[in-house]
């Protein structure tokens, strides 16, 4: 009988704070993060291996399928589901090349992770330094991180001196958008442009 | 002289409907790069493509010439750009009304202008004056409720607003006292050619530092004249409400509704 009280207690224990056992804070996930990439950014390896080790991680850690859709903004709406997939392809492609080719530049950079601010359940920005070198001064990068499923937070978000990637790309593709009288298909082909280059 | 200015300054205030508040919140809703609009886009693209063109045959070359000198001899340069800048951050911390920043600024500008030879040593940093941020005329204008205006691409210059252009003019109509000693009045102590010369090096210190992302920039934007666009109004955005923390504010609605897609 005591034994089986001590099972309920324990499974109810369980149920309880299993969130939070297996919960990763976003300042440590951050750390983890930058610390694979600089693995991967170590001289021991060719560019393309480089580039190759980057995206498996950005496919682990950054929500790519919020960020593109982050970044349609209101044109979000006028896509109907198969656009959408469409989109949705393209757009990995194009963000995991980018990311890539944009990293693979640096080779052992020294960045070091500060302080946590949560702004509310979804997100909290994680503080970090990427650190001076003979030819660059120290920048600042905050980290947005979506923390919704705690078990996984994702990085969607990269503020880089207080100027946002994902704004940036975000007024990029809507500038196309607009240039072109509002046809998503000439959004369409400058990804798959990009993605052949 | 004084009068057009003054007449100049007003008139631009009405032009811009600088009648609104000027509270944080309205600040970074007034200055929302997607609120800016792009009037003259073709002209400015046009302009871009110059100053790409000027920066490829010249600008970048020189930079990159410039970044093979001793980090201390970039460091000292870079100082002393900072120094004579501070000449229109001054006036321009009274005019938004930070008084605590004029002060430590004016302090700086002494101590590094006498004790740090003309600025090129920063002994007042490590005297526990920190360095505070750059404002300008285009700031101010921007702080009491003067909005952007058009977005502009100016010759050699490069990205600015119709607000900026101005706040640019003022320095040229004596709101800047190192282009008054040196251009404007006939001084025996500075030449003309020390402003000229101290523009071009304000801009090759900048190049010089930023020559890897903006090449990186430039590798991998779909449209990279809408990139920079971007990147300098949310600058001027953050700059004009003097916040690191523009992340807490900015506009997050489009986040939230791809929570609910």
């Amino acid at each position: 009988m005591r034994i089986k009280k001590f099972f309920v207690l324990f499974f109810l224990f369980l149920l309880v704070f299993q969130s939070k056992l297996f919960s990763i804070e976003p300042d440590i996930f951050v750390q983890s993060t930058v610390n694979r990439a600089s693995q991967a950014l170590s001289d021991n390896y060719s560019k393309d291996e480089k580039i190759e080790k980057l995206k498996l991680i950005a496919k682990d850690t950054v929500d790519i399928r919020g960020i593109g859709f982050y970044t349609l903004g209101s044109y979000r709406k006028s896509l109907d589901d198969s656009n959408k997939k469409k989109y949705i392809k393209l757009f990995e492609q194009y963000f995991l090349k980018s990311f890539s080719s944009r990293l693979a530049e640096y080779s052992n950079p020294k960045i070091e992770v500060g302080s946590k601010e949560k702004l509310n359940e979804n997100y909290t920005i994680v503080s970090s330094i990427l650190v001076a070198t003979e030819k660059r001064p120290e920048i600042k990068i905050n980290w947005r991180i979506y923390t919704k499923n705690p078990e996984k937070p994702l990085i969607r978000d990269l503020i880089i001196e207080g100027l946002s990637l994902a704004r940036t790309q975000k007024e990029e593709f809507s500038s196309i958008i607009e240039s072109n009288n509002g046809n998503m298909d000439a959004l369409f082909q400058t990804l798959n442009d990009f993605i052949a280059k | 002289m004084k009068k057009i200015v003054t007449i100049f300054i007003v008139s631009l205030m009405l032009t811009f409907e600088a009648i609104g508040g000027s509270d944080g919140e309205n600040i970074l809703s007034k200055n929302d790069p997607a609120k800016v609009k792009d009037c003259f886009e073709s002209l400015n693209r046009a302009t871009f493509k110059f100053n790409q063109a000027l920066d490829g045959a010249i600008f970048e070359p020189v930079s990159k010439a410039y970044r093979f000198l001793p980090s201390p001899i970039r460091k000292g340069v870079s100082n002393s750009l900072d120094n004579i800048s501070s000449l229109v951050t001054i006036p321009n911390n009274i005019l938004q009304g930070d008084l605590k920043e004029a002060g430590e600024n004016t302090l700086r500008l002494v101590i590094n202008t006498t004790v740090g030879i003309f600025g090129i040593f920063d002994v007042a940093q490590s005297m526990g004056l920190v360095k505070n941020d750059k404002e300008d005329y285009g700031q101010s204008f921007g702080k009491v409720g003067v909005g952007p205006g058009c977005y502009l691409v100016l010759p050699i210059l490069g990205p600015s607003t119709v607000r900026d252009t101005a706040g640019a003019l003022v320095n040229l109509t004596g709101g800047d006292p190192w282009f008054n000693v040196t251009v404007k009045n006939d001084t025996q102590y500075f030449k003309e050619s020390d402003y000229y010369f101290s523009r071009a090096g304000t801009g090759i210190d900048f190049r010089a530092k930023n020559i890897d992302s903006l090449d990186n920039l430039e590798t991998n934007s779909l449209d990279f004249y809408a990139s920079v666009k971007s990147l300098y109004l949310q600058d001027r955005q953050q700059k004009i409400a003097n916040s690191d923390q523009i992340i807490d504010t900015q506009n997050d609605s489009d986040w939230e509704e791809i929570e609910t897609q």
